[in-house]
This record gives structure tokens, C-alpha cells and sequence, in this order.
């Protein structure tokens, strides 16, 4: 195998279930993480920094403290921008880009050296912030976060002002959700639990993996006769995509940080949906070197019916990235 | 998203004021993976056995403070974190009479990135002690 220098990450949002249920403090997060192998830690501070965006010195010292005894790196913060924080109307561009630079310092005084940024934050706003990104020498990634993806207009503005400005604080978080083969399987049974009628739902399933285009799966399915919730089930498919993973080498230089998205890592440690045999060679190709950070979003597919467990579900996923990486086990 | 965590299993009460039951109170969690601004829950529903309770008699309680639903609209500054129980105490003389009670709960966020309101709902029966 291409040596390479691939780190293996979490993004603590993957144990968002344990926490939400106290069943996981935050120190036993970054606990768990560790004994899976996962040393680079992804921290969402709006989820699991209660008080953000006020840090208090003895929680900084307690953080630093973790890392030492867990053996972790602090890696990226994940910011959030509440364009619709007042009711009657949006922040002015000058509120957002304060709200950016309070994310810079906060993952600052974590140690960390990436910022995801909304897919949804503006360019402008985002341009406005290169500069202080550049002082506090913070990596700023726009998450390409399915539908987006790396040819869809929205991002082809931000790549404009990466282009534009040559910065090397700008750039992007792919997130995996982009390279959706197959839809869920865990989102499908839900919504047969829901009360989907299983013909509705195998056609959006074998529509999706034939890349039927969502509009025509949606006016499809209503000709189909189908009710409100079956309707919903075919949007869903609005909301995931399939689209070329060699599109990473392109923009390798530009890639600081990944979101290795699941949704149901399997018994034989494979993904259901995204084929992650076929993405981390073309990483190990274009020389990525930074983290892997495992983003479990199957829980909400499954809290109705079963325990969830994240951990085993990260646990499987980097014995996955073990294999593909080539690292002795 | 979180919708079974939205109503607490435990904790159904009624609030004694002065001696006087003034209403009754249940914990609640918000259905979102991170904490949010009180500004931005927009609504906060209750039906208690088939009754809707009007807005004005909801009050929301967290970490000592409390709000009605019109105040939390601007406040800008509190969050309700993530996980997070906080108390909705429903203004109504005599509180609620001891045994099961079926509480509906809606709650609706203002999330900046979704492009239409947030709505999610809980139905549990809670049983009130004597």
C-alpha cells in the first residue's frame, strides 16, 4: 500500500445520543474515542460546551487536561450561525461575521486548528473572515454537506473566493453524506415503521439507486397514489446524493479535514450506504494528511425501536478505516 | 429527532404557592443535537387530556430563571442546552388531579439552516403522586 498519513478522528456529534441521555459525559466521550483509536477529536462547542460560547478558565484547563490523559489531539470545532437568532429578522452581514470570529477564538482556546463552517454561511461573510482566520491561524472549511456538493453553485461561490484570494485558511470539509450509493437502510425501515406502504418505499430505494433524479421520484410516487408521509420519504431523497468521489483529487489541496459520515456500519465492518472501499484510496492517492473524523448519524433512524449504541457503530468504523488504510490491527 | 426524550418520564408535579396549587410542571428536553437560543424556540405547545392550554399559561424554567413564552422570543442571550431538562409549568388553579394524565407536547425551533419551521412532537401519559 501508498504510505500515506491519514489521521483517524471523531466528531464527538457521533456520541450525540449517550450525551443527550447523560448516559456519556463529555470527558467519557473523548475517553471512548480514544480507546477506539480515534485520537483526533471534532467538538461541536454549541452541543457539548454547556454556557458557549463563554469558556471559563477551568473548563479550557480541564479540556487540556483530557487530552493529556487520553492521549487525543483537539482537532476542529464545528460552528453554528443563527442567521434567524432575532424573530422579525436575519443578522446584518456585520452580526454574522461576529459570530464567525467568536467561533475562530472559541476553537482557539481549545487548541483547535480547523473550523467547520456551515454550509450554509454566505462567501461574503466568510471572505470578511479570512483575515482574522489567517492571525489566528485557524483552517476555515465550508462543509460540502450533501445535497451540496463539490459542483453545485453555492460552493462553486465559495470556491471562487478561495480562488480568488489564495488564502490557505479557506477551504473544504467534504462530508461522506455526498457519496450516498445506497439510500439508507436504517432511514428506510423507519419509515416502513412509520407506516410507508414497503412497494413506495422499495421503488424510492431502487429509483435512488438507479439515479433516478428526486423531482421525478417525488411526482412519481404521488401518481403512485401515496399519502403525505410517503410523499416525505421520496424528499428524503432530495436530501441525499451520489456524486463523484474523484472529485477529491481535484480539490485535495483545499482539503483539511473530512467528515467521514455513516449512517450503519454493518457486522462485516462495512458501510450500507457509502462505499468507503472505493473513497479512501483516491485519499491515499491525493496525499490527503489529515483527519478522518467519524460523523454516526444513524441514531435518529433508529432511537424509536432499539438502544442505540454509537460507540460500537465508531468502533466498527474504524476497524473499517483500519483496513483500508492499511494499518497493522 | 429526539422526539421520545421530549417529555420526561419522571418528575410530573403540581406547584404549591402560598399554600395554593397554582398549576403544574413536567420537564422537558429540546429535540436538536446542540443547545439553541431561547430566542430561537419559537413555540412551545401543551394539551393536557384533550385540553389545549393557552400560550399566556405556559411558563418556561431553567437554571433558576423562568420566562413566559413571549419573553423568551427575545431573549438573546440564554440557551437551552443541549439535553438539557428544563421545567414547563403550566399556570392553572388546582394544578392537575393525582393519577395518569396524558401530556401532548409541540415544540417548534427557528433552526437558521432549514428552510421551513422546525415542529416536532411527544405524547406520554405522566402520573401525578398524591
Amino acid at each position: 500500500m501508498t504510505k500515506h498519513n491519514i489521521k483517524r478522528g471523531v466528531s464527538l456529534y457521533s456520541f450525540q445520543e449517550e450525551y443527550f441521555l447523560r448516559q456519556l459525559t463529555l470527558e467519557q466521550c473523548i475517553a471512548k474515542a480514544a480507546e477506539i483509536g480515534a485520537k483526533g477529536i471534532e467538538i461541536i462547542g454549541e452541543q457539548m460546551v454547556p454556557g458557549f460560547p463563554k469558556l471559563t478558565d477551568e473548563f479550557v484547563a480541564q479540556w487540556f487536561g483530557w487530552m493529556d490523559k487520553y492521549g487525543t489531539t483537539p482537532v476542529c470545532h464545528d460552528m453554528f450561525l443563527d442567521t434567524k437568532r432575532y424573530k422579525h429578522r436575519l443578522l446584518t452581514a456585520e452580526e454574522q461575521l461576529e459570530s464567525v470570529l467568536r467561533d475562530l477564538k472559541f476553537a482557539q482556546r481549545l487548541g483547535c486548528k480547523v473550523v467547520r463552517i456551515l454550509v450554509s454561511a454566505s462567501p461574503d461573510v466568510i471572505e470578511k473572515a479570512i483575515p482574522y482566520a489567517e492571525e489566528l491561524d485557524i483552517k476555515m472549511g465550508i462543509e460540502v454537506h450533501s445535497p451540496f456538493h463539490f459542483d453545485q453553485s453555492w460552493i462553486l461561490r465559495h470556491l471562487e473566493v478561495m480562488d480568488r484570494t489564495c488564502t490557505k485558511h479557506y477551504g473544504f470539509i467534504p462530508d461522506f453524506g455526498m457519496f450516498t450509493s445506497r439510500y439508507p437502510r436504517v432511514q428506510r425501515e423507519r419509515f416502513l415503521r412509520l407506516g410507508v406502504r414497503p412497494h413506495i418505499a422499495d421503488y424510492i430505494c431502487d429509483s435512488y439507486e438507479q439515479r433516478i433524479f428526486a423531482e421525478y421520484i417525488v411526482g412519481n410516487v404521488r401518481e403512485m397514489g401515496a399519502t403525505p408521509l410517503e410523499i416525505g420519504m421520496a424528499e428524503s431523497a432530495r436530501h441525499q446524493i451520489w456524486s463523484n468521489p474523484k472529485r477529491l483529487l481535484e480539490h485535495m489541496p483545499r482539503i483539511f479535514h473530512i467528515h467521514a459520515k455513516f449512517y450503519e456500519m454493518q457486522d462485516d465492518y462495512t458501510e450500507y450506504s457509502i462505499p468507503y472501499n472505493q473513497i479512501i484510496p483516491l485519499l491515499i492517492e491525493g496525499g490527503y494528511d489529515g483527519y478522518l473524523s467519524s460523523e454516526y448519524e444513524g441514531n435518529r433512524h433508529i432511537q424509536d425501536v432499539q438502544e442505540v449504541d454509537s460507540v460500537e457503530q465508531v468502533r466498527r468504523q474504524h476497524v473499517m478505516f483500519q483496513r483500508l488504510l492499511g494499518e497493522g490491527a | 429527532m429526539f422526539d421520545k426524550y421530549m417529555i420526561c418520564e419522571e418528575g410530573l408535579q403540581n406547584v404549591v404557592e402560598n399554600g395554593a396549587v397554582t398549576g403544574f410542571q413536567f420537564g422537558a428536553r429540546l429535540p436538536y443535537y446542540r443547545g439553541l437560543g431561547l430566542s430561537m424556540v419559537e413555540d412551545i405547545g401543551i394539551t393536557v387530556d384533550g385540553e389545549t392550554i393557552p400560550h399566556e399559561q405556559v411558563l418556561f424554567s431553567v437554571r433558576g430563571r423562568t420566562w413566559t413564552l413571549e419573553q423568551m422570543e427575545t431573549e438573546i442571550e440564554e440557551r437551552w442546552e443541549m439535553g438539557e431538562v428544563a421545567m414547563l409549568i403550566v399556570q392553572r388553579n388546582g394544578g392537575l388531579s393525582s393519577g395518569d394524565h396524558k401530556i401532548e407536547l409541540m415544540e417548534q425551533l427557528r433552526i437558521s439552516y432549514l428552510p421551513f419551521p422546525s415542529i416536532t412532537r411527544d405524547t406520554k401519559t405522566l402520573t401525578l403522586a398524591n
